[in-house]
């Protein structure tokens, strides 16, 4: 990797002046992905800015009918929570299943959901269960979180702090993994949740994406043959050598209703 | 059976090093006043380069920059391929340059051009970046079609058509015959997929220089220290081979990847000697993805004629096989007497024949891979029996049976060359579907169908010839050197052995195989025992390890060193019990006189000889060392039975293997466990090649699958335990009897993977890798 | 830049002068010469790098030395005690859980935290577990044998 300028600030506060204050700074939370990244030298950032010692950012709580978990709780976390398994099992499982053992003994929420790759797992839970994130200067809705391929609402430097996920009534996050990587061909969380039913799907895409027409038809009957019928389009879906775009969307279509099936119990 | 003796499952002696971290990899070593390199590789498939160094020259901490001319000025000379195939029209293959760093022209994504050399691995990388190359790129070849086809851009100028030979084997006008009278042919086209090898321990080498003495010194990942050390001094020439050391230490797998003679390790010592200095290299993961020699990449059209009763009358096959931009050091032999040479398979099969053209591209080299020819010879006669079989409406393990070649039948002479010497096809097969409970399998079929699950059963028997080589056979093919083996046993004043094998263990335990041989032999306690290996100053002369051969060769080597032994003991234990020598009986360790209680154990007979106060010198010598050299009668032929049954879920395309059966035909084995060990290695990577691997090029050349994230490796959710056993036909021309089981299961494997696919699938359109998109594919068509 | 890292490795203080860019598998190998942690990749998929920080199984090569300022860490060299293999280390040796031993240090240390979290798993919950960790030589089915061999020999108190 490049050589670069490491940071371990102490607050927030201390986080974002080092940030604003780096040529090219970049944040490290798990640092899962970033450093890979730089490993393969696919990125120089001046500075590094690492949240590890920033209070404030962990735990995972209960407030009100919502499961609020902080930016820098590791996947190994959620999985393991207590709270997330009883409330959102579905969250749970999801981030049981990303990465590798050691992945999830690092990575964290807010780095994987702030990095938005089209690939990740979280992107379906945020987008998916509907929740909101909280980063150090305002709330972002999940719908409006992912505006891209690797491309987020937040603004230069902004810092997220946690994410708030709504208990749903019943939710199921299945996944075709990537042979290799074992990163999501396509992940599909459907939740039944409090504002209606939601299908969030990643990996297809450039960025999760909700599919509408399932949405509609499990709001009237919420079994897997309601959306048996239901063609996702494979225009603008993502190809490579393990999926085409063809492949992509039929498998959004049998990991939405084996997620329906699983949720229905 | 003695505890630590021959047949029993002893725990390796190299174990503990290995699992306290203390074992001695290449990377583990450093020397003082070392540096470390970098290479500048091309980016481009295909062009012609100019290179400015003047910025990375000027960096901090570079020592040097060194190019392909630097070293053409040194006449450092080429790469070399050591067996030289003839082809139809009588002339040798066409082996055109490959210097260590491509001077003006680069061939493949990764071909090394310059190596930065630095006081430290990151200031060699950053170096590495500032050379500037400005390269002309030049229409590049990616597919052996575009490659053969009129017109195609031509990679060397010494290779016209971009054809490297066309060869043959077999009879011609006999098959054509034979086809003529069948009453069924079997036709299948077929991609044997391109692998990259992988061993988990990357490539290194540091290379060294004295100048007050001359010597070089080179430590390396290397399945075979002494065949580098040849090749870097009576072919590359820099140095002598007597002014050249070669260490191989602990080496993290091989499986063919570290046989060969590579740009790096070259150019790392020749930079040593130019700058005086130790200089370091090792590779990461990425640049072992185009630097390490792929595997297999074969294009197959094959047909079987069968008369009515399902009797193979005739195999036609014709192959393309992929050499990559250069040819790399056995590249040549892989397809063509690796591999022809075996299609006679397990059967009886009445005339064959064989045509491979080899061709380059702009790829990167492919050589042998763990099974090396013999896999892609399997791999084409067990689908091509099974697509014979589903055509006629025969079972397949009845089919098979029908054309085994009997148990009776041996010596067998094959059609291609080859003499297979033992073997009982039958028996493994019988015990493989008893274990396999293939009676069974409509009850299970039925019960996958009723969850929504395709349900398939493969077969593949196989056959290998291993134990490489009788050196007077592949001289005559071609090969620049014999494959015989060189064991040696020095006797130690208090009784314990040193043994010396030209082999070399990457992984498959000699230091216990070995040690339990020599201690059943020549009864000494095991632990008394001490193997040595991998270091061209303290082993004879030998050919290393791959092709299956340590043990049928090099162990066979240390069998005629321990009968030097005995003989010797006998003398000085007839001198010391005053008996004549014709008298001394040897067993479990003792040398006695016959019906008598004198005797004298071998650790006695040891001291004596290094204590010999009252030797008659003339007729005595002191002493007790010996060495031997084994050069085999012939190939030895392991075969046997897998079965492999999936389940395959429609609507993902996803296979999951749920059951496989090994049952192989080593001969004797030595030590079970480590067999067992190797069967799983093997059938690993054989599923890994039928469900998962497959290197992918663009149209440019670029290596699609160059990292783990994209070329996907078997995990251990991938695989099933696996059921292993063996039969016994011991192998009549080793004083062993044994075969040789490295490469069994990632030969019988592919065959077995897919014919269960296809079983399942009802269809036998589908190639390798079947990942779940292709299956699913095949099942939408 | 470099920086100074101090931390606890195999229960030894011990101290050294970093890049702040150097990985801590870089810092185990060069620094302290503790060579048996492997480089098997460059993308963080091999596992031939894992050892415990804090407790935790992480890749060594996925972690910069200065984020381990003050940890506890642990390597392979740090399990056998007295000469004595850990109940983990003999399992493998007795069940032939390794040939060439490139990946072993890692498959070790990953067991021992599954172990850790889960003292009696399965055949199945074993093989998914060691998604992180990829092996060449074995085919896995010995490495499950001897981490369940393992598991069973650390659940006896042996």
């Amino acid at each position: 990797m490049y050589a670069f300028n490491y940071h371990r600030p102490d607050t927030l506060e201390a986080a974002a002046a080092a940030l604003a204050a780096a040529e090219d700074g970049r944040v490290m939370a798990g640092g899962q992905t970033l450093i890979p990244t730089l490993k393969q030298r696919l990125a120089s950032p001046s500075d590094v800015v690492d949240l590890a010692t920033v209070p404030g950012l962990g735990g995972v709580r209960r407030e009100g009918d919502a499961i609020v978990v902080g930016a820098m709780v590791r996947h190994a976390e959620v999985a393991a929570s207590a709270e997330v398994r009883a409330a959102i099992p579905a969250l749970a499982s999801l981030a049981d299943g990303i990465g590798d053992p050691q992945v999830r003994n690092c990575g964290t929420i807010g780095g994987s959901i702030v990095n938005a790759d089209p690939a990740a797992d979280y992107p379906a839970a945020v987008v998916g269960l509907g929740a909101t994130v909280r980063t150090d200067r305002r709330t972002i809705v999940g719908d409006d979180f992912f505006t891209g391929l690797f491309e987020t609402a937040l603004d230069e430097g902004e810092i997220v702090v946690s994410v708030s996920f709504p208990v749903p009534r019943r939710a199921a996050y299945v996944k075709f993994p990537n042979p290799a990587s074992r990163y999501a061909v396509v992940g599909v969380m459907v939740a039944d949740t409090a504002s209606g039913i939601r299908v969030a799907v990643t990996g297809a895409g450039d960025s999760v994406f909700r599919v509408g027409a399932m949405e509609t038809a499990l709001a009237g009957n919420f079994s897997a043959d309601a959306i048996r019928n239901v063609a996702v389009s494979q225009d603008a879906l993502n190809e490579d050598i393990h999926a085409s775009a063809e492949y992509r969307a039929h498998l959004v279509g049998v990991m939405a209703r084996r997620a329906v099936a699983a949720a229905a119990g | 059976m003695a505890e630590n003796g021959i047949g029993a499952s002893v725990p390796r002696t190299e174990d503990h090093r290995f699992l306290t971290g203390t074992g001695s990899y290449t990377d583990d070593s450093n020397l003082p006043h070392q540096t470390y390199a970098a290479f500048v590789r091309s980016t481009h498939a295909h062009a012609t380069v100019a290179l400015d160094t003047s910025a990375a020259a000027a960096a901090p901490g570079v020592v040097a920059v060194l190019t392909g001319t630097d070293l053409a000025g040194d006449q450092v000379g080429s790469l070399i391929c050591g067996w030289v195939v003839t082809g139809k029209d009588g002339e040798p293959h066409k082996a055109p340059p490959h210097p260590a760093l491509a001077a003006d022209t680069v061939r493949h994504v990764g071909d090394a051009m310059a190596i930065v050399v630095a006081e430290s691995a990151r200031a060699a990388r950053d170096a590495a970046e500032l050379v500037k190359v400005d390269y002309t790129p030049l229409p590049a070849v990616v597919s052996m079609r575009d490659a053969l086809a009129e017109g195609a851009p031509q990679i060397h100028a010494e290779a016209p058509g971009n054809l490297c030979y066309d060869w043959e084997i077999g009879d011609r006008a006999a098959t054509d015959e034979a086809f003529g009278r069948a009453r069924h042919v079997a036709r299948l086209d077929l991609v044997n997929n391109r692998l990259i090898p992988n061993a988990m321990e990357p490539r290194a080498a540091i290379g060294d220089y004295n100048p007050a003495t001359g010597d070089y010194t080179l430590r390396l990942t290397s399945q075979n220290p002494h065949i580098h050390r040849l090749v870097l001094a009576a072919f590359v020439q820099i140095a002598p081979e007597h002014k050249l050391h070669v260490i191989a230490p602990d080496v993290g797998g091989g499986f063919g990847s570290k046989i060969f003679i590579y740009q790096e390790e070259t150019a790392v010592l020749w930079a040593a000697g130019k700058i005086g200095r130790p200089v370091k290299w090792t590779a990461d993961r990425s640049e072992s993805f185009v630097a390490d020699a792929h595997g297999r990449d074969h294009e197959t059209h094959v047909e079987l004629a069968l008369d009515e009763g399902g009797r193979f009358l005739g195999l036609r096959v014709e192959t393309r096989a992929n050499m990559g931009a250069y040819l790399s050091t056995f590249a040549s032999c892989v397809p063509s007497y690796l591999y022809g040479t075996l299609l006679q398979g397990q059967y009886t099969t009445e005339a064959i024949y064989c045509e491979v053209k080899a061709v380059f591209t702009n790829t990167t080299p492919v050589d042998a891979l763990r099974g090396a020819g013999r896999p892609e010879a399997t791999y084409l006669i067990e689908r091509i029996v099974d697509q014979a079989a589903h055509d006629m409406g025969i079972d397949p393990a009845e089919l098979r049976r029908r054309n085994f070649i009997p148990a009776d039948a041996f010596p067998y002479p094959t059609k291609v060359a080859l003499e297979y010497d033992s073997g009982n096809y039958g028996l493994a097969l019988d015990r493989a579907l008893e274990l396999a409970d293939y009676n069974g399998f409509a009850a299970r079929r039925a019960e996958s169908e009723a969850k929504g699950r395709l349900r398939g059963i493969g077969l593949s028997a196989y056959i290998e010839a291993c134990g490489i080589a009788p050196s007077q056979v592949v001289g005559s093919l071609g090969a620049g050197v014999g494959l015989w083996e060189s064991g040696g046993i020095r006797f130690n004043p208090t009784g314990n052995v040193l043994v010396y094998t030209g082999s070399h263990s990457h992984g498959q335990g000699h230091e216990t195989t070995f040690a339990q041989l020599v201690s059943d032999y020549l009864g000494v306690p095991f632990e008394n025992i001490e193997v040595v290996h991998g270091d061209t100053e303290k082993t004879p002369f030998g050919m290393g390890t791959y092709g299956s051969r340590s043990l049928a060769v090099g162990g066979s080597a240390l069998v005629k060193a321990m009968d030097k032994i005995i003989a010797k003991g006998r003398k000085i234990a007839a001198f010391s019990l005053e008996a004549s020598e014709e008298d001394i009986e040897f067993s479990g360790g003792d040398f006695k006189v016959a019906g008598t209680d004198r005797s004298m154990n071998i650790a006695e007979v040891a001291f004596s000889a290094y204590v010999p106060h009252n030797y008659p010198l003339d007729e005595l010598e002191p002493g007790l060392e010996e060495t031997g050299f084994y050069d085999p009668a012939n190939f030895t032929f392991p075969a046997g039975t897998h079965v492999c049954e999936v389940e395959v879920d429609p609507e993902t395309g996803t296979t999951e293997i749920v059951h496989w059966v090994a049952v192989d035909d080593f001969g004797n084995v030595i030590n079970p466990m480590i067999v067992e060990g190797q069967v799983h290695g093997g059938v690993a990577h054989g599923v890994g090649q039928a469900l998962l691997e497959g290197c992918a090029y663009d149209a440019d050349g670029q290596l699609v699958t160059g990292s783990f994230m994209d070329y996907t490796m078997p995990r251990a959710d991938d695989l099933p335990d696996l059921t292993v056993e063996t039969t016994c036909t011991p192998c009549p021309h080793n004083p062993l009897g044994v075969k040789g089981c490295g490469e069994a299961g990632a030969i019988a494997a592919p065959a077995a993977v897919m014919n269960a696919i296809t079983h399942a699938l009802g269809t036998g359109a589908i190639d390798m890798p079947a990942t779940p998109q292709a299956v699913w594919r095949a099942l939408n068509q | 830049m470099s920086v100074n890292v101090s931390m606890n490795v195999n229960g030894r203080a011990v101290c050294g002068e970093v890049e702040d860019r150097t990985l801590l598998v870089e810092f185990l190998r060069e620094n302290l010469r503790l060579t048996g942690t492997h480089v098997g990749c460059d993308t963080s998929q091999c596992g031939a790098c894992v050892v415990h920080v804090d407790g935790r199984s992480v890749k060594a090569c996925t972690m910069l030395a200065v984020q381990a300022e003050g940890a506890e860490v642990t390597t392979i060299e740090g399990l056998a005690q007295d000469g004595k293999l850990h109940p983990m280390q003999e399992a493998f040796r007795e069940n032939h859980g390794l040939q060439c031993g490139f990946c072993t240090p890692g498959m070790v240390m990953s067991a021992l935290d599954l172990v850790e979290r889960n003292p009696d798993p399965s055949s199945a919950e074993v093989r998914e577990w060691l998604e992180g960790n990829l092996c060449r030589c074995t085919g896995y089915h010995n490495i499950v044998k001897s981490i369940l061999a393992g598991a069973s020999a650390m659940r006896g108190g042996s």
